[in-house]
């Protein structure tokens, strides 16, 4: 019988997010940084959205940072934020033993699968926004949702060849699990150490105010006229760069991302009305699906130009 | 017979797919290998989480077919016996063999001799087949493989009489190898046949193989745990079935959660249990009440008797909990009234405008109706009103079924009207064949106002039900129609709520669509078929039903009451005997009809005195009949009719109704029409079969 104390348990937020990447890292998967645009999930990170489609193999683990204005609650709820960290990793073409990996990983921040229930219950993904779905399951710990676990089958509209598999760690919940807290700010994010003099740090310390703050802009002052004219732009900037002579999907695509954060602001605004919702989730969906289109081309592209030499 | 075993491995096959699954391949099996002449006896197959099991007795070949082709007669054209040749694949005339046939000439033949196959062959085939187009409800690709399936498959046991069947699919080769439980089974092991599998993945897999035996373990322990600790298990045993397909090895553990959270409506716990988190709910059996535990079924024994499991799960639904108290908490910050505005948000249909334009709606209808139903139409108005205010609140959000209790709830809790509360709760009912109606006369209101509605609405926009298609529930609200005004005795004719529907749309929602005569016609159809099947489920014969129906089907109560009354009367000596006689008159009429057109007019001089007997009833019985139906007193205008039986039977014992004499046949006609009239009044008897 395995003893608890074998395992060492990762006390700290920075420490989780730590073993994951050096978990991830030695099955092969490039640890890439978080991209620089608003997104409300780690799947919109071009690494995900971009990189699944077309024929080469990939495999890919990061942090993201995502944001869901309308989740704001101005630091008072103990586990609604705003801003909020996903630790996302993609295998393409997904390993025959995607799962045991994944319960590697878990393994690896400490939690003890004898003493706790792993269950694998059914969960089929779908963005919208995207264009994408896929099969897969919720992954419970406990009867506590740790990771959503995807077998991505269409991305922007276009159905794949090669299947990734995705993962999709919600970083601050399982942190809570781990650390056995039941707020959000209390969590541990960096350890105190007396030999170096490092200060014990708490979530609340670094994000508290952020989440004040920021629920205060999404929800009371964001100017939804400029935000609007803004989206406007994004949109057509995208469209623009899809259709030049020779397209640009990349930058196109962080217009899509843009276009598809400030629609999120005006929503947490209150100014989008359920039918004109539905309007602008398909407009965001039409962007990314010529992006999707307009890389998947390009890619194919390079690869005929690759073979000609 | 040899023993064909077949385990199919893969990664967790969702709970609410495995029993069909594990049906179907049996099935598919079964008729595949029955196709290729391999009949399967012994069946037996299994389904959990991460298989799906199968094995039969098979004979170790297939059956040696010959089969006789018959050719062209021996003196046939060269053309016509050189085609035979040629389909029959022989060069030589002299391969044909000749039957002698002396009646019709001697012909050629052929006879084929196909030998048995394999059945290592057959089942090979059968299998990359039957996985090959394997009727999941939804299924996916994996990897670089083109193959489906329902999860990414992982691996495949093939065995005949032990002996692994060569066959590959989506690159997996079948073999003998397999793995038990993810934590308590050793790793991968080989089977020699299906007593060795059972025994294996049991004992040392730590796999029960039966949904069954899981299911009953996880009863029984449920049901002792609780005893165990005072308290009882609340069955449920559409979630017992889930939870036998979530784990390979189950281990019933009790949780508990803080007491305080039983001040949430107990409605709201149980859903978060069931729905969220696979929990069975538990009573504490002194009060009936919900008791702070729950029963959480893992997939594994731990070390420490599963302590941190059951810790854990109570933390996740203490948190699930928490929110709902704070939804509660927020929602009550608003009397349920001022949600009415919000309901501008939601949109009903997109053609139809937003649930707010449907509350208008409903609370004009409602009120119409009011008088009928014996409600006040101001408390019919608010109720319609705040009916749907709960939808935009907190709790519906996110308990989206329990729309309409949450309001009640809250509703009373500001200490509104019994009656609205109660109109409130019920305005959904009935959901399905077996949920109750809604009695309170408020209630019925707006029951009833909401469905008919909803119906107009879609029939208004041509988005009728067709086939198994029925997104919008329309025949569920038909069907809720129809029980609301018979299961409360409704004096209301459904063409008069449609109408009243429809001058009530035109107060409420002028820009909706124009409905023309035809539409009503078609919704009245409509309703009236989901009433005739109503009344088949509850016993009433088809043909009587239709007898009924086709004079008037608009008041569905008295229907009912005609098809009942019909229904008794035709199981008596009297009624068997009275339709025997309407039929033959029937008949008379038919056929004569098809003569020349039938005599119109009344009865005039009659001469033969059964003819003047029977006028004199059949005035009688009418009148009677006439009375009788006015009052609702169905049985008896049955005995009314049946009281013309005697002077009928005396009328065509002694009369000729074709008289010779054409006044006289005539006025003889004119009697059975007056005869199939009045009966008329009740059924129509040609339309009766039996």
């Amino acid at each position: 019988m395995k003893m608890k104390n074998n395992i060492k348990s990762v006390k700290s937020f920075q420490g989780l997010i730590l073993a994951l990447q050096n978990y991830w890292a030695s099955q092969g998967c490039v640890i890439l940084q978080p991209f620089d645009t608003e997104v409300g999930a780690g799947t919109l990170h071009p690494a995900t959205v971009l990189r699944s489609l077309g024929n080469k193999p990939w495999n890919v683990a990061y942090v993201q940072p995502s944001r869901r204005p309308a989740d704001g609650r101005y630091g008072e709820n103990p586990n609604r934020l705003q801003h909020y960290y996903q630790f996302q990793v993609i295998m393409k073409p997904n390993p025959v033993n995607f799962q045991e990996l994944y319960l590697g990983s878990l393994a690896a921040i400490g939690i003890d699968m004898d003493l706790h229930d792993i269950r694998f219950v059914e969960d089929d993904w779908e963005n919208p926004t995207v264009g994408a779905w896929g099969l897969g399951w919720e992954v419970w710990c406990d009867g506590m949702e740790v990771s959503q676990y995807t077998y991505f089958q269409q991305v922007g509209g276009v159905e794949l060849d090669i299947v990734s598999g995705e993962l999709t760690y919600g970083l601050e919940r399982l942190a809570m699990y781990v650390q056995g807290v039941d707020n959000v700010y209390d969590l541990v994010f960096t350890e105190e150490n007396k030999s170096n003099g490092t200060p014990k740090v708490l979530y609340g310390d670094i994000f508290h105010q952020n989440e004040v703050q920021q629920s205060a802009y999404n929800f009371e002052y964001a100017d939804t006229i400029k935000i609007l004219e803004k989206f406007k732009f994004a949109e057509a900037e995208c469209m623009a760069l899809l259709e030049l002579d020779i397209a640009l999907p990349l930058p196109a695509y962080e217009h899509a991302l843009k276009a598809s954060h400030l629609f999120n602001l005006l929503d947490a605004r209150g100014v989008v009305s359920p039918t004109q919702r539905q309007e602008y989730i398909k407009r965001v969906r039409d962007l990314t699906k010529a992006c999707a289109n307009s890389y998947v081309n390009k890619e194919n592209n390079i690869k005929e130009k690759a073979w000609k030499n | 017979m040899v023993e064909l075993f077949i385990e199919i491995f893969s990664e967790e096959i969702p709970a609410r797919m495995q029993l069909k699954a594990g049906e179907n391949f049996s099935k598919l099996m079964v008729s595949g290998l029955k196709r290729e002449g391999l009949l399967c006896e012994k069946i037996i197959y299994h389904t959990g989480p991460r298989r799906l099991i199968f094995k039969a007795d098979i004979p170790l070949k297939s059956p040696d077919l010959s089969e006789e082709k018959k050719g062209p007669r021996v003196n046939a054209p060269e053309k016509a016996i050189e085609g035979f040749l040629r389909s029959a694949g022989l060069t030589n005339l002299s391969d044909a063999r000749i039957k002698v046939d002396e009646k019709k000439g001697d012909y050629y033949y052929t006879k084929t001799e196909k030998k048995g196959l394999n059945s290592d062959q057959i089942v090979s085939e059968v299998l990359v087949s039957v996985m090959n187009n394997f009727p999941w409800p939804k299924s996916m690709k994996s990897g670089r493989s083109g193959f489906r399936w329902v999860r990414p498959l992982r691996g495949i046991i093939c065995l005949i009489d032990g002996k692994i069947i060569d066959c590959a699919v989506d690159n997996i080769r079948a073999d003998r190898m397999t793995e038990g439980h993810r934590r308590h089974g050793k790793g991968p092991f080989t089977v020699k046949s299906f007593s060795d599998y059972c025994h294996k993945l049991e004992n040392e897999g730590h796999v029960m193989i039966s949904h069954q035996d899981r299911k009953n373990k996880i009863f029984n322990d449920a049901k002792n745990v609780c005893a165990e600790n005072g308290l009882e298990l609340i069955d449920d045993i559409s979630l017992l079935d889930e939870v036998s397909g979530l784990v390979e090895w189950p281990n019933v553990l009790l949780g508990h959660m803080d007491p305080l959270f039983l001040e949430l409506p107990s409605e709201v716990i149980k859903l978060s249990m069931r729905t969220h988190q696979k929990y069975f709910a538990v009573r504490d059996p002194s009060t009936g009440n919900l008791s702070p535990h729950f029963i959480v079924v893992s997939n594994q024994t731990a070390p420490d008797g599963g302590a941190e499991i059951a810790k854990g799960n109570g933390k996740v639904l203490s948190a699930r909990l928490s929110d709902a108290k704070f939804f509660q908490k927020e929602d009550m910050k608003f009397d349920l009234e001022e949600n009415y505005s919000k309901l501008d948000s939601i949109v009903f249909h997109k053609k139809l405008g937003s649930i707010r334009d449907k509350s208008e709606r409903v609370a004009v209808l409602a009120t119409l109706m009011a008088p009928y139903l014996n409600a006040d139409p101001e408390l019919v108005k608010k109720a319609a009103r705040l009916a749907k205010c709960d939808l935009v609140t907190n709790m519906v959000v996110e308990f989206t079924s329990l729309q309409g209790q949450i309001g009640a709830m809250y509703y009373a809790a500001e200490g509104g009207n019994k009656d609205i509360v109660k109109a409130i709760e019920d305005q959904y009912k009935p959901q399905g064949p077996s949920d109750n109606v809604p009695s309170n006369s408020v209630a019925i209101a707006v029951a009833l106002a909401d469905k008919i509605d909803t119906l107009l609405c879609f029939w208004g926009i041509q988005e009728k039900p067709t086939g198994s298609k029925d997104p919008f529930a329309l025949r569920r609200a038909a069907l809720g129609v129809v029980r609301i005004i018979l299961e409360n005795k409704i004096k209301l004719n459904i063409s008069n709520i449609l109408e009243m529907a429809v001058s009530s749309r035109v107060i409420a929602k002028p820009c909706l669509p124009e409905l023309d005569t035809s539409v009503i016609d078609s919704l009245l159809f409509f309703i009236t078929e989901r009433f005739k099947v109503y009344l088949r489920d509850n016993g009433m014969r088809q043909d009587l039903i239709n007898a009924v129906l086709k004079r008037d089907a608009n008041d569905l109560l008295s229907a009912t009451n005609r098809v009942e009354s019909l229904q008794a009367f035709l199981s008596t000596e009297e009624g068997i005997n009275l339709l025997s006689v309407c039929k033959r008159s029937g008949n008379i009429l038919k056929a004569e009809e098809k003569k020349a057109e039938l005599p119109c007019g009344d009865v005039d001089t009659l001469t033969h005195y059964r003819a003047k007997n029977l006028l004199g009833a059949l005035i009688q019985a009418r009148k009677n009949i006439v009375l009788e139906m006015g009052n609702e007193s169905y049985s008896m205008a049955m005995t009314a009719l049946s009281k013309l039986r005697k002077p009928i039977d005396l009328f065509f014992d002694e009369v000729k109704v074709n008289d010779e004499n054409p006044d006289i046949r005539a006025n003889n006609l004119r009697l059975l029409i007056m005869l199939r009239d009045t009966a008329l009044e009740i059924a129509d008897f040609d339309a009766i079969t039996g």
